[in-house]
């Protein structure tokens, strides 16, 4: 190590890493990518290729399938934009105040991860019904959250809740808040320090967190199943019409719905990765 | 130096995968000693069920081991798997090593039949078509029958609200769709206002749990709807279960539920339990078990138990799915299928 260290800086091309071995690590990390990843996702496609076209488009295009697509979407659409907002208040209140018990709810936050996800749909489920908890002061004023959108994309909130928290909380961390002092000794209102200093700061961890949240959103299964209800066409999401065509013994069908979603999860998350990049453009 | 430094840092590296490649040895081998290396005097036989024959099966086995083993002197171990029945077939059919399945609909034993799984005929191999209860679809509803539920049309009166499982997943889901079917049907209505009742009923219905048990949860614990349609056994252990909080009511029509039994032959050949699994099975048929299974609010298929037990199981009218259609697979086609009748229905219910 120590020659290592007293080394000259060589002027050789290649770069010094820490990690040894470039074409082990390489072939270790595509080894591992095509074994977890490639294959079952090629195995996936390949399922569905054995479907006519027209059978494709049938299984996957019907009107049931739409609107499956339209509820998955549009919930863990809404359930993102929530969680950063949510996220992005409780990353600042853990960065920037001091109070009791902030560790402990520090490491609360992670806890949607832990959890089972079928136990909070379950909880929620329970609270939300007509005589629970909530649901009980919320049905009489007709607010029904059990079994309808609003409690899937409640259930994907809770679920996607560590991702912008986690992701721009370090950011957070590192700006130091001079920046805030300098901006209103330079005569910036709260609003403009807000908008101007602080937001495109932790603008690209807040984007990479709402694209975690989202693509979380989209697959999530276990807590979304016991308080949608299930119902088609109205609160049936992707990955119960998937389950559900299994149960008809429709395998080839199923991942036909399964192929739509990894196609239009991709597309989505690489519009987004496309706006990070575009976001970074004169860094 | 560098080629010193890059042969440690390699040697280094390789140790790391050496000691990863034997953590995943040992893994591996843990992982197949724990399935393999069963002491030869005892047998295991994998039972898969639906939904709500977790009770009833607990208690045959019981009383089936204790037989088996003065018989044979032979240890057996049964286990039990239960869910929504189309969901149990599936499993059995992805490689589930199930010794015996009973499961609610004709269908579903037939799908895995039809994965070659079991010998064609099955159905003759056993008393009785293998159908070794039968039962029907009864109203469940809350104490007292507040909102006076007697009849199907009842329930789509304003403000009713029906809990009953995913025809799709579920046994019990499908039989509910066909006693309401037949309910219009076999009383002189047409297929037309089959459709315009069942889009009605649809609509009362908050929600689709993937099998009949999911459904008792939702019905019982979370206190949601007015009336369940269930099997008739499930309605029985839910008054139990309750402790009076919900009482059953028969309709006046409804749905006669054949569930049926099977070997599965290839998975037991393999497995060389063939001889148990059949013993097991037609030990259900026999006149001792028939009445554990009347106890147990299951009508029993031998006559003479049956009629025994005459009391216990109000009569109503129970039209057979022959009755509303050509057979099992023509119903499937016509109500189950992608685009059939259910999901019209629900389309429709959809759409305020």
């Amino acid at each position: 190590m120590s020659s290592a260290i007293s080394s000259p800086p060589s002027g050789s091309l290649k770069k010094r890493r820490v990690l040894p071995g470039l074409g082990l690590s390489l072939g270790y990390s595509i080894t591992v990518l095509t074994l977890l990843l490639f294959i079952p996702l090629a195995a996936c496609f390949a399922k569905a290729a054995t479907l006519t076209p027209s059978q494709f488009w049938a299984a996957a295009w019907s009107e049931r399938a739409q609107s499956a697509y339209f509820v998955t979407f549009f919930c863990s659409l809404i359930a993102a934009i929530i969680d950063s907002i949510i996220g992005v208040i409780l990353a600042w209140v853990l960065v920037r105040y001091q109070f009791f018990g902030k560790r402990f709810i520090d490491s609360l936050i992670d806890l949607p991860f832990a959890l089972p996800t079928a136990v909070a749909g379950l909880v929620y489920a329970n609270m939300y019904a007509e005589h629970g908890w909530f649901g009980k002061w919320l049905v009489p004023w007709g607010i029904h959250v059990a079994f309808t959108k609003l409690g899937i994309i409640l259930v994907l909130v809770f679920v996607g809740l560590p991702f912008v928290v986690r992701t721009v909380q370090p950011l957070l961390e590192t700006l130091d808040d001079d920046l805030e002092d300098a901006a209103e000794l330079l005569g910036a209102t709260r609003w403009q320090t807000l908008s101007m200093v602080i937001f495109p700061a932790i603008q690209p961890a807040l984007l990479t967190g709402f694209a975690l949240t989202f693509a979380r959103a989209i697959g999530e299964f276990g807590s979304v199943i016991f308080i949608s209800g299930n119902l088609q066409y109205k609160t049936e999401i992707a990955p119960y019409l998937i389950v559900s065509r299994l149960e008809e013994y429709a395998y080839a069908e199923a991942t036909a719905v399964a192929v739509v979603l990894i196609v239009i999860s991709l597309i989505l998350l690489v519009i987004i990765n496309g706006l990070e990049r575009w976001n970074r453009r004169y860094d | 130096m560098t080629i010193h430094s890059f042969k440690t840092v390699s040697a280094r590296s390789l140790h790391w995968l050496a000691a990863l490649m034997t953590l995943t040895a040992i893994g591996m081998s843990l992982a197949t000693t724990g399935c393999t290396g069963k002491p030869a005097n005892s047998q295991e036989l994998l039972h898969v069920s639906y939904d709500v024959t977790r009770e009833i099966c607990t208690a045959v086995n019981e009383k089936f081991i204790k037989r088996y083993e003065t018989e044979t002197g032979k240890k057996l171990t049964i286990k039990q798997s239960h869910g929504g029945s189309s969901s149990q077939a599936r499993s059995v059919i992805d490689g589930l090593k199930a010794d015996v399945v009973s499961l609610a609909l004709w269908i579903d034993i037939n799908a895995i039949a039809k994965s070659g799984l079991i010998e064609p005929g099955w159905e003759n191999r056993l008393p009785n078509e293998s159908i070794p209860y039968f039962s029907t679809v009864v109203f469940v509803v809350r104490k007292g029958n507040p909102k006076n539920i007697k009849d199907w049309p009842d329930l789509v009166r304003e403000g009713v609200e029906v809990i009953t499982p995913n025809p799709k997943s579920s046994g019990n889901g499908k039989l509910s769709f066909l006693a309401a079917w037949g309910s219009v049907t076999t009383r002189g209505g047409s297929d037309e206002e089959a459709m315009k009742y069942l889009t009605d009923l649809y609509r009362h219905v908050p929600v689709l749990e993937s099998g009949g048990r999911g459904a008792t949860t939702t019905f019982l614990n979370k206190r949601i709807g007015d009336v369940q349609l269930a099997w008739e056994n499930e309605g029985y252990l839910a008054v139990k279960e309750s402790k009076g909080e919900v009482e059953i009511v028969y309709p006046p029509v409804s749905i006669r539920a054949e569930p049926v039994t099977a070997v599965v032959t290839s998975n037991a050949k393999r497995k060389g339990t063939t001889e148990t699994a059949e013993a097991y099975l037609k030990f259900y048929f026999e006149p001792e078990v028939q009445k554990l299974i009347a106890e147990n609010f299951f009508r029993p298929s031998d006559p003479q138990v049956a009629e025994e037990f005459q009391e216990k199981f109000p009569p109503l009218t129970m039209f057979r799915v022959t009755d509303i259609s050509k057979g099992w697979d023509d119903a499937q086609t016509r109500f189950f299928s992608e685009g059939a009748l259910f999901d019209q229905i629900s389309k429709l219910a959809a759409k305020r």
